[in-house]
């Protein structure tokens, strides 16, 4: 996994609340055994005015000029931000995989879904969730001021605006140790194998039923 | 020890290390795992040199892109080919027992876990798949994870989770005639909202509850991931208990006595706290229809489409808006006006047998309206479709002009070749009416299983009380 540090980014905003998974990323796209390529198909239905298929080469698909995505401003925009109960639904991670690929790095928002939530932290990518108040500067913020962007510093916590207005945010410990490292927890997991070994053991006993 | 309510006490037994902030290694009894998650965490297993460290705590069944017809002919589509024989490839190479295409008890993952018995009270139940949250009908802590915690449950069968908040929806009373547990789970979402339950574990509880069958807090409890909770679970009781004993993977013996000694523990203590109760009175519930694209845009069959201008905020009011344009539907339009073109019979929420029943007791002796253009039934397993053509259920709703097909996830995705074609507007007994989840353009309402019946028989929403 990429570690994730300290961001420059563009701002890009989708103005809109509980945005799905399914909105992310369309199923067809699930039909993929593989980890990687769905960035071209994020927002798919939102940001073209075909039907996309998965295995066809996006590049010459008619774009939606009206999505914020297709806008000229926010190319290259890595800091995506969003209305409440982001990433609700299904629990794919190909959400996700499909953002990052795309290149966003950090997403914010008043609340994620929780699955939606756990699923960036594994996969390099930073959900922070700001009041609503805030979010609605930084909307007003954004859509006023092109080229806005916005710094976001893990180790600090912290959000920063171009007028070096900065708001905290908070992060689980574990998941911020995991990802300023770009560690994958399960190798962290697996240090603990004593521990669950003895669980098991001590479990065998009282529910043998669950280990048959 | 203090009083303890059920997510405790499941919290509790499953915990195998907690760090001084909260962070937590779970222990997971039971992995279900389906085709679309799960490849690439096999995958990440065979790249690191990893083996799942209990294969028989893991079940496989292939279920969202599988074909509802003429299933010997095996699956059209490559892509969706491809990944059912990666999901059997991986289950042989990691020896994890799955239950193929052609087996009887294939289904869809979360009808199948309860059936075949691999859900049991008291177990840690997780899936790649959010409506693992059904599960916790069972007395079970049970939630959706994705593909890199399947890895990690394969891998060392735990998880690294933190603990939610503790919610309580209490439903007291009696339902009314035609009133179900799916009326009751679209109706508590449009209290708390599909964010409602965000970072809380929900206990569906009171009288109401209680007088539901293990079918319907099923629904209920699948249905809570659509109110943000990741689980939702219902107290032990006699139902669950009977409803367990028998089936193939229940414990026998002097082990069935033990396990129901604790089973029987598993409810939350009388003066237990939760962080958060609601309160519903099951008698003013009465059947529900959703009009927008999100499971909180719900309102009752004998409601109107609410306009806009009366949302209660401004992005609310836009939210309203860009809805109303994708479901094609003016504000004020009385529900029982808007005409369906396709009807659904079929998902995780509602395709068990008691859900087939209500359906086919509505339908029996009626005739799909012509003006509908596809009526489907399809149950959740193949056990369940077994059993629905003993009770003759299959000939009621054939006589009425309904398709009768094989079990799987069928149109609740539209992964496979069930869909709705731009524009069309299904009655549908799933638990998501997001834009383009039934196939692009598609428009779904989502009921109980009597209520689409109804409105097959009817070609538009009708009061299922007064049919
Ligand atoms: S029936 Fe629908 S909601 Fe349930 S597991 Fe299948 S796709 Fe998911």
């Amino acid at each position: 996994m990429r570690a994730f540090t300290l961001l420059d980014g563009l701002v890009v905003p989708l103005d809109r609340a509980n945005v799905d998974t399914d909105a992310i990323i369309p199923k067809q796209f699930l039909k993929s055994i593989k980890r990687s390529g769905f960035g071209q198909n994020l927002f798919d239905e939102w940001r073209y005015l075909d039907h996309g298929e998965p295995g066809q080469d996006a590049s010459n698909r008619p774009k939606n000029p009206d999505f914020v995505l297709n806008q000229p401003r926010y190319q290259g925009a890595q800091v995506l931000l969003a209305r409440e109960n982001f990433g609700c639904g299904s629990s794919r991670e190909h959400a996700p995989w499909a953002l990052e690929d795309f290149g966003l790095r950090a997403l914010i928002a008043p609340s994620f879904a929780d699955i939606f939530y756990n699923n960036c932290f594994k996969n390099g990518l930073l959900p922070i969730v700001l009041d609503a108040a805030i979010v609605d500067q930084l909307f007003r913020e954004t859509e006023a001021t092109p080229g806005y962007a916005l710094q976001v510093d893990l180790e600090r916590q912290n959000v920063t605006t171009p007028a070096g207005e900065s708001f905290g945010f908070d992060v689980d410990a574990h998941r911020k140790y995991c990802l300023l490292n770009g560690l994958d927890d399960i190798g962290l997991t697996l240090q603990q194998a004593d521990k669950i070994k003895a669980y098991e053991e001590r479990r065998k006993a009282e529910a043998p039923w669950l280990f048959v | 020890m203090s009083a303890q309510t059920l997510y405790d006490k499941l919290w509790q037994s499953h915990l195998v290390h907690e760090e001084p902030d909260g962070a937590t290694l779970l222990y997971i009894d039971r992995h279900l795992v389906h085709e679309v998650t799960s490849p690439q965490a096999f995958e990440g297993l065979r790249l690191a040199g990893r083996k799942p460290r209990r294969p028989a705590a893991a079940v496989a069944v292939p279920d969202h892109n599988v074909p509802t017809t003429n299933r010997a002919g095996g699956i059209a589509d490559p892509i969706s080919r491809l990944q059912v024989e990666t999901l059997d490839q991986n289950c042989a190479d990691f020896g994890i027992v799955e239950f193929k295409m052609e087996d009887v008890r294939q289904g869809i993952v979360h009808v199948i876990g309860p059936e075949e018995g691999l859900t049991l009270p008291g177990m840690t139940v997780v899936c790649g798949d959010s409506h693992t949250s059904t599960h916790g009908a069972f007395g079970a802590l049970a939630f959706g994870i994705g593909t890199s915690e399947v890895e990690h449950v394969l891998a060392t069968q735990c998880l690294v989770t933190k603990k939610s908040r503790a919610m309580r929806v209490n439903v007291e009373g009696e339902l009314g005639h035609g009133v179900t547990a799916k009326d009751v789970a679209l109706a508590i979402i449009g209290k708390i909202g599909t964010a409602g339950g965000n970072g809380y574990a929900i206990e569906f509880a009171g009288s109401a509850i209680c007088g539901l069958s293990m079918e319907g807090r099923m629904t209920l409890c699948n249905m809570a991931i659509e109110a943000g909770a990741r689980a939702g679970m219902v107290a032990v009781d006699d139902k669950t208990i009977d409803y367990v004993k028998g089936r193939p993977y229940a414990p026998t013996g002097k082990q069935w006595d033990q396990a129901v000694d604790w089973w029987r523990t598993l409810v939350s203590d009388a003066d237990a706290v939760f962080d958060q109760e609601v309160h519903m009175d099951a008698a003013a519930i009465v059947p529900q229809v959703t009009w927008g694209t999100s499971p909180e845009m719900v309102t009752s069959v004998d409601g109107r489409v609410p306009d806009p201008a009366d949302a209660p905020s401004e992005v609310k009011r836009s939210d309203w808006e860009r809805a109303l344009a994708y479901m094609g539907l003016a504000a004020n339009t009385p529900i029982e006006k808007i005409a369906v073109d396709k009807v659904f019979i079929g998902s995780c929420t509602n395709s068990r047998i008691e859900d087939l029943r209500a359906a086919a007791a509505v339908v029996k002796g009626r005739q799909k309206a012509a003006s509908v253009k596809l009526a489907m039934v399809v149950p959740g397993s193949g056990l369940v479709k077994q059993q629905a053509e003993q009770e003759g259920l299959d000939r009621i709703f054939l006589a009425a002009g309904f398709e009768w097909r094989d079990p799987g996830c069928s149109m609740c995705l539209a992964m496979n070749a069930d869909r709705l074609e731009p524009g069309e507007r299904c009655a549908s007994t799933s638990n998501r009416n997001f834009e383009g989840r039934q196939g692009q353009g598609g428009r779904t309402h989502l009921v109980s299983p009597a209520m689409a019946a109804a409105a097959a028989v009817a070609g538009h929403f009708v009061d299922v009380r007064k049919f």
